[in-house]
């Protein structure tokens, strides 16, 4: 090694050092130490002094699995994931068709219109679909008053709850996927359509042999994506409904919360965060495996 | 269907949506400036029948909102200067200078993006008490002030550097130092820019975090101040949607004025993801 070479990798060092630092103490070793209070007794008499936690194994994992309140938060999250990131990426995906089309212009503008609603604050937003949703007051059931539909008490009723949380994510979110299938949309070589249309297929037929399989990995990613950031739903439930009525709102992350910051049940509420993790995980792995499957 | 057809009904589709997607932030506005009770009237109003100001002023006035307004500014800026000097340093060294265990760490970090923050968020919170970090701005800024994420942004956009410029500057006998200050940094202005809106909005908006580690309510950012007002003024609509307008404004603007960068960001991430 030149002493020039000697020279680079020290400067390397000290560039990654500050970042590495951060992201080693404030990053990696809490998420070793998570696992570890997973399996302690960790509660708020250990926060006054450490050594009041003793290692208990995968007591808290069998206390979870035995307490109703932790399927019924697993059971929620995995409505919410299933039911609206599926939703979100069609809504995203007519959304891009239209934006992208050939014949539409200002599509900047549409875009704008259409994105806006992912860059607010959700705790805001959150508050303000609470007043939207109100079953006397709120606009949605006006609009749906006036089509001859009776009021629905959306947040009070276990029945709808979950849908008018699901309706607000999606309302939030479908602008960022919407760029990533206008992204996947221009990236299809325009040839492809140039062909179909001599051979005279359809905008129909077009669209179901050359756009659907072109933006085959891009629904993958999307649906993967949309589905593992759902997976931690938090502020809709916190600001809207607290996580009823009749839990029918408590999400995974919710219920961590409580278990560790209201409870201070630290132990248990680490167990939710590592069951939320593999989750999370076993998607991701599911993901990268087809990625690799599918040609691009 | 003629093509004249054909672009009315794409219009008018488009039209729809995006007043469908508008609608509960321009209500939001709307009500945030009709008098107390008006909002909550039946049949309900969409627009004010005599606009005013007193929920904005009530909110600077006697719920101190100004201090909350200051606290999240202080956080998110102090985020985003930390973030893009830290993750630009070290996602330029890991793009352009060559090191033993260079691909290794970059492995790493990049396996590292499968693990949720919340996660995190208990050990941290130990961690931090321990520090004396609790109920501190650096408490709220320490998650986002290097992240995997956007070492990785900065890396991806940093290898499109050319080596011939770095190399040139060696030669002119310039220390790394000043190569990446004053070569790599304007050379990398666009990702930057990119890095601190993204930082910028995540740091604003963020709620779990700060509300578990901000426990003093003079500390309080944006978001968490206000979920706590909703908690306690359900009734009072035309002010809690004056006080939404004053968290997503800041925002909704800082997107609409630099978001050439931030839509340019995603799509690129995701062509390279």
């Amino acid at each position: 090694m030149t002493r020039v070479e000697r020279g680079t990798a020290r400067a390397a060092w000290l560039f990654l050092a500050p970042a590495l630092t951060v992201i080693a103490v404030f990053f990696f070793l809490p998420v070793v130490a998570s696992l570890a209070l997973s399996f302690t007794d960790f509660d708020i008499y250990a926060i006054a002094d450490s050594h009041n936690a003793r290692f208990v194994g995968l007591a808290n994992y069998r206390q979870l699995a035995a307490a109703p309140l932790f399927w019924t938060a697993l059971k929620n999250t995995l409505y919410f994931a299933f039911a609206g990131a599926p939703l979100s990426v069609l809504v995203a995906l007519g959304a891009a068709l239209l934006v992208n089309a050939k014949l539409v212009r200002f599509k900047g503008i549409f875009r704008t219109a259409y994105f806006a609603p992912f860059v607010t604050t959700l705790v805001a937003v959150a508050v303000v679909w609470r007043y939207l949703y109100h079953p006397r007051y709120g606009l949605l059931n006006a609009a749906l008053g006036a089509v001859g539909i009776g009021p629905v008490d959306w947040l009070g009723d276990p029945l709808w709850a979950m849908p008018a949380i699901i309706l607000l994510a999606v309302w939030r979110n479908f602008g960022y996927n919407m760029l990533i299938f206008v992204a996947g949309l221009q990236r299809i070589p325009t040839q492809l359509y140039e062909a179909a249309e001599l051979d005279g297929a359809g905008a129909w037929a077009q669209f179901r042999h050359i756009t659907v399989p072109q933006l085959a990995p891009t629904f993958l990613f999307v649906g993967v994506i949309t589905a593992i950031g759902y997976f931690q739903l938090f502020a809709e439930p916190y600001v809207m409904t607290g996580g009823g009525p009749l839990k029918s709102t408590l999400s995974m992350v919710l219920f961590m919360y409580e278990e560790g910051f209201r409870w201070w049940r630290l132990g248990s509420a680490a167990a939710i965060a590592f069951v939320l993790f593999c989750i999370i995980l076993a998607f991701t792995l599911v993901q990268l495996r087809l990625q690799r499957e599918t040609p691009r | 269907m003629t093509r004249r057809l054909q672009q009315l009904l794409l219009y008018g589709t488009l039209v729809l949506g995006a007043a469908l997607t508008l609608v509960p932030l321009v209500w939001m506005v709307s009500a945030s400036l009709m008098p107390t009770g008006q909002a909550t009237t039946y049949p309900p109003r969409f627009f004010p029948r005599t606009l005013t100001f007193e929920h904005y002023a009530e909110l600077f006035t006697r719920l101190s909102l100004g201090r909350y307004v200051l606290n999240s500014c202080i956080v998110a800026l102090a985020a985003t200067l930390l973030s893009l000097l830290f993750n630009s340093m070290a996602g330029y060294a890991l793009a352009k200078l060559r090191f033993r265990g260079r691909d290794g760490l970059f492995r790493l970090l990049v396996a590292g993006l499968v693990i949720p923050a919340q996660v995190t968020m208990l050990p941290l919170f130990l961690l931090l008490r321990a520090m004396g970090l609790v109920n501190s701005y650096l408490g709220a800024i320490v998650p986002a002030m290097a992240t995997i994420f956007g070492i990785f942004l900065i890396r991806q956009y940093a290898l499109s550097i050319p080596d011939d410029l770095l190399d040139a500057a060696r030669i002119d006998g310039a220390g790394e130092f000043r190569i990446y200050w004053s070569v790599v940094v304007p050379a990398m202005r666009p990702v930057l820019a990119t890095l601190a809106i993204f930082t910028f909005l995540s740091t604003w908006n963020d709620f779990l975090w700060p509300l578990v580690v901000l426990s003093d309510d003079a500390k309080y950012t944006l978001p968490v101040a206000l979920a706590n007002l909703a908690g306690e003024h359900v009734q009072d609509t035309e002010l809690m949607m004056a006080g939404s307008v004053l968290t997503v404004l800041p925002v909704l603007l800082l997107f609409v004025l630099l978001q050439r960068y931030y839509i340019e960001g995603i799509m690129a991430g995701s062509t390279k993801g």
